[in-house]
């Protein structure tokens, strides 16, 4: 069918239907399902003062019971797996590391290049042990060249094979920029349609505890702009498992953003084979009075600060936009249709970030909808300092988020 | 203009199991004749860490009729884009291979279509001996919609998928990763084929360059990179460009073979040679020693940082096609006239298909929005500004 759109929310048309070949029939797992949206990952500890840390070991505590009105959203446990089968727990670097194995069983063309990940298990054990099950010449050890190394995953893929490059850190793809943005992105446009670029760029980036200004780089912001690559974030076990395996089937070039911080995150996934779709934005909890976007670990934040919201008898709306290019129009737009206000949370910093683009994005789409200008909360324009107070200051922390919102809905 | 290349040859018997060139007594059918005839290459080759092959260039006069047409076809085609290029329905950059046809030549005629070749942006003629039409580059040339890239490359973008041309990149050395990336591919698939990957003087200064090599070296791929020293980095000479201009032996731990690249024999010995040696025992460099009458592109007079006696000196002494000319008038395999009737049907064939391609149509504005991304997102044209969308759902 075809219809044509004219005005607002002219991208609604991207995610209104399943419209990728390689959602199988069998999937029951759709992010947009009710119970998916109560999911709060179930390592994540309150502590009073507002800081949020992730809990390492698997004793897992109810981050709910550290607060006095438990938040509409339901436990924790079974929330991602279907009725039926009880599904299996594991931490996010597992996650992903399972997907890649199941696309790597499944298609003799997936490979995996990258620094470490072959024989050392790769630096955030994302590639642990495949390297002994699939042999050297699928899961390969890179010497220190992200620039070469991009590239010859660039061309491996413009004969079909189905590279997945690793970054060790994002920040090092940036010696990979030219080939990223010229060969990967627009080799399928310039060579009219005679090659596709089936690649997967991965990696953590992000900033960490106290990492330094050069290895807490956010590179969406960068690569944004770059015509003809997707790019996704992915925040939990399942989405991070569901988005792998998307990125590895899309015939499009993809980067993922992991986040070095979230690597431990512990969840209960299913055990069937499922995909989330790479264009869709998931909606963590529904919501009446304002309208929260985030994305990667500032989710955490922003479900942090919506428990005190609640409290103070707020109802926000908390969407993981997951997918950075293209932005989900369709679901933001309905959501800002019902609220009529927005904040936007990002790691990115405030100029030409993430959250700078899906500002205008939304302006220019939804203008008629806002009550209010758009509050965009970013990390401060500054390189990442060492010291841990300073780093905390960078980043958005919830009870700014908290203000924000309370600024927002007067 | 009927070629006729029949002529009686009743005492050829006598010479058919010759292996050593003599001058033949009488023609003979030339277009289907695959006698074998050896020559020998006018400068030896030089190599690093390998032995060179011999000088000894076996060949027949069907393939140095296919070398002079091809390569009088590819010379035209340089020409007639550079008017084009004036009369300004060639527009941005024109990079122009004229004087180099002997590699593009020589190269195809050692290696099958199942191998990859990539190159940079210099690549009009690399596309036509891969199997590229006229009309394709003139098309893709002018941005017309026949094209090979359907319009939207340009110059810098020849592609032809299905007989492994990859390309066509402007950014000076990035083709070189893709190049290992592509003979990567080849290894993983067990293809028993290997990759060309072509850059200039001016690129192998790139670090890139050593990195995929290095990659390529530990991973013994099949990749083979050709540079094709035209001793000019634009504007620079290679001796104010490069501490050793030794390209071929830059490799260090890599095997490396110099090439006279204007002798499209030579080329074709060397690349038979590197195949072998890249199918057993991983990368090797070849360069090949070659001049372009050109400037670096349409912009560049190519005057200004050599003299005009250099260009003709070379033009005289070592221009390809008259090369290949002399061997075929002195072992008497075509008269002169029939050689100057083939330049002329070329010229025509050059002239038809431009006009042709003249007249062939802009592309569509809906094609603005295809092939950014592979169907997977089911919208096939997304407005720039948001407000006029029309999407087709599948």
């Amino acid at each position: 069918m075809a219809a044509i759109f004219q005005g607002v929310g002219a991208a609604a048309t991207l995610s209104s239907s399943p419209s990728n070949s390689f959602v199988p029939k069998k999937f029951l797992t759709s992010p947009r399902r009710s119970f998916c949206v109560r999911k709060v990952p179930s390592s994540v500890v309150v502590r009073s003062d507002g800081s949020v840390n992730f809990d390492l070991n698997s004793k897992s505590r109810r981050a709910q019971q550290l607060v006095a009105n438990a938040v509409a959203t339901k436990a924790d446990s079974s929330a991602a797996s279907s009725s039926s089968n009880p599904g299996h727990e594991l931490l996010l670097f597992e996650a992903l590391r399972e997907g890649l194995e199941e696309e790597m069983e499944r298609d003799p063309c997936v490979c995996v290049m990258g620094e470490d990940v072959g024989h050392y298990g790769g630096s955030y054990k994302v590639t642990k042990d495949l390297a002994k099950k699939f042999g050297d010449l699928r899961v390969l050890d890179t010497p220190i060249a992200e620039n070469s190394f991009t590239g010859m995953g660039i061309g491996a893929a413009m004969t079909g094979l189905r590279p997945v490059v690793e970054g060790m850190n994002m920040g090092f793809l940036l010696l990979a920029f030219n080939q990223i943005s010229n060969n990967c992105g627009m080799l399928h446009y310039t060579s009219g349609g005679q090659f596709t670029i089936p690649i997967v760029i991965r990696g953590p980036g992000g900033v960490g505890r106290q990492l330094g200004a050069e290895h807490s780089q956010r590179l969406e912001s960068y690569f944004q702009s770059i015509p003809g690559i997707q790019m996704v974030a992915c925040s939990t076990p399942y989405n991070a498992k569901g988005l792998m395996k998307a990125a590895i089937r899309s015939e499009n070039p993809v980067i993922l953003f992991e986040h070095v911080l979230l690597y431990n995150l512990k969840e209960r996934i299913p055990d069937e084979d499922y995909i989330c779709n790479l264009e869709e934005a998931e909606m963590v909890r529904p919501g009446e009075h304002v309208t929260i976007l985030t994305y990667s670990r500032m989710r955490y934040h922003v479900m942090q600060a919506a428990k005190t919201l609640v409290n103070k008898g707020y109802d926000p709306e908390v969407i993981d936009i997951r997918s950075l290019k293209p932005f989900d129009l369709y679901t933001i737009g309905n959501s800002v249709k019902k609220t009529h206000r927005v904040v936007i949370v990002e790691e990115c910093m405030r100029t030409g970030g993430i959250g700078a683009s899906l500002t205008a994005a939304i302006t220019e789409n939804f203008n008629d909808y806002l009550d209010a200008p758009i509050m965009c909360l970013s990390s401060q324009d500054v390189p990442t300092p060492y010291a841990g107070t300073l780093e905390e200051w960078t980043v958005v922390q919830p009870a700014q988020i908290v203000t924000a919102v309370e600024q927002l809905c007067q | 203009m009927a070629l006729s290349y029949l002529r009686s040859s009743s005492s050829r018997s006598v010479n058919l199991l010759k292996p050593l060139s003599s001058s033949l007594p009488l023609r003979r059918p030339i277009s289907t004749d695959t006698t074998p005839i050896t020559v020998e290459t006018s400068v030896p080759f030089t190599s690093h860490q390998c032995d060179a092959p011999s000088r000894s260039v076996e060949t027949n006069p069907k393939e140095l009729l296919t070398f002079f047409r091809d390569m009088a076809l590819m010379r035209r085609m340089e020409i007639a884009a550079d008017s084009l290029y004036k009369a300004k329905f060639i527009r941005g950059f024109c990079h122009l291979y004229d004087g180099q046809e002997a590699v593009a030549v020589g190269m195809e005629a050692a290696i099958t279509k199942k191998d990859c070749i990539i190159t940079a942006y210099r690549d009009h003629c690399t596309f036509i001996g891969r199997g590229g039409t006229l009309l394709e580059v003139f098309a893709e040339l002018m941005g017309r919609q026949a094209g090979c890239s359907k319009g939207k490359g340009g110059s810098m973008h020849f592609y032809k998928k299905d007989s492994n041309f990859y390309g066509g990149h402007g950014i000076v050395g990035a083709q070189v990763p893709l190049g290992c990336g592509l003979a990567f591919a080849q290894k993983y698939s067990k293809d028993e084929t290997v990759t060309f990957a072509l850059y200039g003087d001016g690129a192998a200064n790139q670090g890139q360059l050593f990195e995929a090599l290095n990659i390529s070296a530990l991973w013994d791929l099949p990749a083979i990179l050709v540079c094709e020293n035209n001793h000019y980095g634009m504007g620079t000479a290679e001796w104010r460009a490069a501490k050793s201009p030794a390209y071929y032996k830059r490799g260090d731990y890599v095997p490396g073979l110099k090439v006279d690249g204007m002798d499209a024999l030579a080329v074709k010995q060397a690349c038979k040679f590197a195949k072998e040696h890249a199918l057993k025992n991983g990368p090797i460099i070849l360069e090949m020693d070659t001049y372009r009458y050109h400037g670096h592109s349409m912009s560049d007079p190519g005057s200004t940082y050599r003299t005009r006696d250099e260009i003709s000196g070379v033009r005289q002494e070592r221009d390809p096609i008259e090369r290949i000319r002399k061997l075929i008038l002195s072992h008497d395999l075509a008269t002169e006239e029939e050689l100057k009737d083939i330049e002329k049907e070329v010229r025509k064939e050059v002239d038809d298909t431009i006009t042709q391609a003249k007249e062939s149509p802009m592309p569509e504005p809906s094609k603005l929005f295809t092939n950014v991304y592979a169907k997977g997102l089911g919208v096939e044209s997304f407005g720039a500004d948001r407000k006029e969308v029309r999407a087709t759902l599948p």
